[in-house]
């Protein structure tokens, strides 16, 4: 019998597989100008992140007292001191790093706690109806009213507050896990899987769970930026990282008591919170187009 | 430009390219006045590059790179053009007017939040665009809206003016893009699949209807399909594309009854409405293979009711008392036209869905009301193999991981063991081994039909639920299916039960046949007798509407 020979180029084709074509993934990354700013942009803040010990020209904390209020371009203080003397540039460095470490914990947090959560709704409709609901009321509340009050309640700290936005973001989280939930398990092989007598179980963690991957690694990236401007937020209120330690809020926090005496103080944390979300957000935008099947140009149009 | 005065199109050396890499090689024909032509090819053979190109819409990255694409001058306005060249002013004044389109999905192509009526409307004034300066009459469009809808068949036009599309049924759908299609009294009218999406009774009613609004008023039909039956009952010359060529172009007696070209002999020997007319020679070994056992599988009384959404207590019955049994080592098809109730059969048997009353036995026994182990051994018996080997492949799992999930579901055997239960497979569906690595979107329909078939092979089960497992593949491919499908029946004595709507198909695979409508069986019998002495009015009525029927004699 005469078999279709392996097409070469069928690969290439519409590309209808999540998560399948790694490569695909990657060059559709690649090609896209956006997600390439987004991505130097998120290797530059991260490296900074990590770096800053190595980066930063004095420790975050060291106080100079003969020179407060230094300009922008001074000599030893790149960008300036704030009212103690306290080197700019090395605040910022640490800074990052305390805003990247929030942000990823409660990202962790959402995505470890929401996705279950989420497969469990989108599959079972007695816990649908107790998850979807308790999520209903959460969503009724604005985001940052719920991390301000978690916060307040359990006392400023560094893993507070990301407990704090982490709680906070996991509704949202369940929701997309649960949407892709209900899509996947409507899907033929869902259906080819239940006439094996696979467990649910067996279903949840071997088929939907791989295919909701994508989605979630998008919805990780589009909580990231959310959650680094509540951290901001909550320093700047006093709820979440206490002084003297360096974090993007705090130094605004601080900067606007003497905002019209050195406004750089308060510019340069504030042009950090924008990049990491721009990174974040153009780059969790590029990594959703090159996920979507949908999005990709059909090569072989007939 | 044009070389005969009573060619309405002339496609001369034609090529269009992606990207870089053309598609249509230099494709060359011509049509005449009131022809109507088919162009007849299977997925990615260009056909409907052609008329993109035609139309000067190609999608993405199509550029037209070499030939002319002359238009006849108009009888009564508009001259000579060549649409390769034509600046997209002179092109608007063209589409819609002089060329018009209807388009193949019937369920996409009318704004769904756009009353029928108005969208009717939009083509009558677009169409007029240019021709005269003055602002259309609104109550004028809305009558000739009406006569149009009511010319393309819709009963009642003037109520069903105001409706919106999901109100109507896909066949009255494509009527109303008909409707849309004619606005402009154009000239030529390019009809690219208009009833694929369709069940064969509608799709012939449509057709009769295209055929005879084109012939009352001349119009040249340039019609596209996969069907070659269908295009040899409705056109007066084919041409056959394969691979962005034109392989051989001909009147439909000499591409069925005496094709010169290996590909279209190739073709015209696999596609099924064709072969159930012309040489009814079964693919399976004939009923005599039937031994005296029972049944494997026995449907009785099966009732399914799904309850109404919003209505409380309102129930719609899908499946009205079904009974059936299919005998070992036979094939039995489901056969009907969508919402006959048949995948709901089907589902049942797969326990998938519940039975409101009734049984489906396999050996005797109901998968919905065993439990643990027994299940476990039914389900073994039992396997699906899906209509969209798109859909019913996971496509985060390698080839191999695919075929031996049910291995591993079912705990049976060990790492090596299992690698090479899945090579066996793979030979079985006579896939290369080296397809293992490899994943889903690798393959190409066929090559995943084949894969699905060798997953379901998987347990050994002894009765294979084929849900229109070859209804999704092009006609050369669906026929190597149906062959690959026959012959594992013969190696090994597996039972089909084959739900389909192409009665074409039945004939060439099952010895059985029920036919279901609306949830009721209308018509029970072996395959000799349902075709050759049908009782049931609807089943005529399904047999008259196989395409490719006027070449029975």
């Amino acid at each position: 019998m005469a078999v279709e020979t392996l097409p070469p180029g069928v690969a290439a084709g519409a590309g209808e597989g999540l998560g399948s074509g790694r490569g695909r993934i990657l060059s559709s990354l690649r090609s896209n100008p956006l997600g390439i700013t987004g991505g130097i942009m998120l290797v530059v803040v991260v490296l900074a992140a990590v770096l800053a010990p190595v980066l930063a020209p004095y420790p975050p904390t060291e106080v100079h007292f003969d020179t407060p209020f230094q300009r922008p371009l001074t000599e030893g203080f790149l960008l300036g001191t704030d009212d103690l003397g306290r080197d700019i540039l090395s605040r910022l460095l640490f800074g990052i790093q305390t805003s990247l470490q929030v942000g990823v914990l409660s990202v962790l947090l959402a995505v470890v706690v929401g996705t279950p959560l989420g497969l469990l709704a989108g599959y079972s409709r007695g816990f649908d109806a107790v998850i979807s609901r308790l999520t209903d009321v959460t969503l009724a509340f604005p985001f940052l009213i719920i991390a301000v009050g978690l916060a307040a309640i359990s006392g400023p700290s560094l893993g507070n507050a990301a407990i704090a936005l982490g709680i906070a973001q996991i509704p949202t989280m369940i929701r997309v896990v649960r949407g892709e939930t209900l899509r996947i398990k409507e899907s033929d092989f869902v259906l080819g899987a239940r006439t094996m007598d696979a467990s649910p179980t067996w279903i949840m963690l071997r088929h939907v769970l791989p295919n909701a991957t994508s989605a979630i690694i998008v919805q990780a990236t589009v909580i990231m930026p959310v959650a680094v401007i509540g951290e901001a937020l909550l320093s700047f209120l006093g709820l979440g990282i206490q002084p003297p330690t360096p974090s993007l809020g705090i130094m605004l926090s601080d900067a606007q008591q003497y905002i019209f005496r050195a406004p750089s103080a308060a510019i340069f944390p504030g042009i950090a919170i924008a990049l990491i979300c721009l990174a974040f957000n153009l780059f969790g935008d590029a990594l959703r187009d090159a996920f979507d099947p949908t999005n990709t140009p059909r090569k072989g149009h007939r | 430009m044009l070389q005969d005065a009573e060619n309405i199109l002339e496609v001369e050396d034609l090529e269009v390219a992606f990207g870089g890499t053309p598609v249509l090689h230099r494709i060359s024909f011509a049509m005449r006045r009131g022809e109507r032509v088919a162009i007849v090819g299977q997925s990615g053979s260009g056909k409907s590059t052609a008329i993109g190109a035609i139309l000067r819409l190609l999608p993405g990255s199509g550029r037209i790179t070499h030939g002319s694409i002359v238009l006849g001058a108009g009888r009564t306005r508009g001259d000579v053009e060549d649409l390769a060249a034509a600046s997209e002013p002179v092109l608007r004044r063209i589409r819609g007017q002089r060329v018009a389109l209807v388009p193949q999905d019937p369920m996409s192509n009318l704004n769904p939040a756009m009353k029928i009526g108005p969208q009717v409307a939009d083509a009558i004034v677009a169409s007029r665009r240019g021709t005269d300066g003055g602002r259309p009459d609104r109550a004028e469009v809305r009558q000739r809206a009406i006569a149009l809808l009511s010319e393309a068949g819709i009963p009642d036009a003037e109520r069903r003016y105001g409706q919106y599309p999901h109100e109507f049924s896909g066949g009255m759908r494509q009527r109303v893009l008909i409707a849309i299609a004619l606005a402009g009294e154009p000239e030529l009218l390019i009809a690219d699949e208009p009833t694929s999406a369709l069940d064969v009774t509608v799709q012939r009613q449509i057709l009769n209807h295209l055929q005879s609004l084109v012939d009352a008023r001349g119009t040249s039909l340039l019609f596209i399909t996969h069907d070659l039956g269908l295009a040899a009952d409705r056109t007066d010359r084919i041409i056959v594309m394969s691979e962005g060529r034109i392989v051989e172009v001909g009147t439909p007696r000499q591409i069925l009854l005496n094709p010169q070209e290996e590909y279209t002999q190739r073709l015209v020997a696999a596609a099924p409405s064709v072969a159930a007319v012309l040489d009814a020679e079964p693919l399976t070994p004939p009923a005599a293979a039937k031994d005296a056992t029972s049944p494997i599988l026995v449907v009785e009384n099966l009732v399914k009711e799904f309850a109404l959404r919003g209505r409380r207590g309102s129930t719609v019955r899908a499946v009205n008392d079904v009974s059936f049994a299919v005998e070992r080592g036979t094939t039995t098809a489901v056969v009907g036209e969508s919402g006959s109730g048949k995948t709901t059969v089907a589902r049942i048997i797969l326990g998938l869905e519940t039975a409101s009353s009734g049984r489906a036995l396999i050996d005797g026994e109901s998968l919905t009301t065993t439990r643990g182990a027994q299940r476990r051994a039914l389900r073994r018996k039992v396997q699906p193999v899906f209509q969209d080997p798109y859909g019913s492949l996971d496509p985060t799992y390698s080839i191999e991981r695919l075929i031996d999930e049910p291995l591993r579901i079912f705990g049976v055997g060990d790492r090596p063991g299992r690698r090479e239960r899945v090579g066996e497979l793979l030979d079985q569906v006579a896939l290369p081994r080296a397809v293992a690595q490899r994943r889903p979107n690798e393959l190409s329909g066929g090559q995943r039909q084949r894969v699905a078939i060798a997953r379901a092979l998987a347990l050994e089960p002894e009765l294979l639920i084929c849900d229109e497992a070859v209804s999704a593949l092009d006609v050369l491919v669906q026929d190597q299916i149906l062959g690959l499908l026959a012959d594992l029946q013969d190696r090994l004595g597996l039972t089909y039960l084959f739900i389909t709507h192409d009665l074409s198909v039945v004939r060439q695979i099952a010895s059985d046949v029920v036919v279901m409508k609306s949830g009721d069986v209308v018509e029970t019998g072996s395959v000799d007798d349902v075709f050759n002495r049908p009782h049931a009015e609807y089943t005529k009525e399904l047999l008259g509407a196989i395409p490719g029927a006027t070449f029975a004699a």
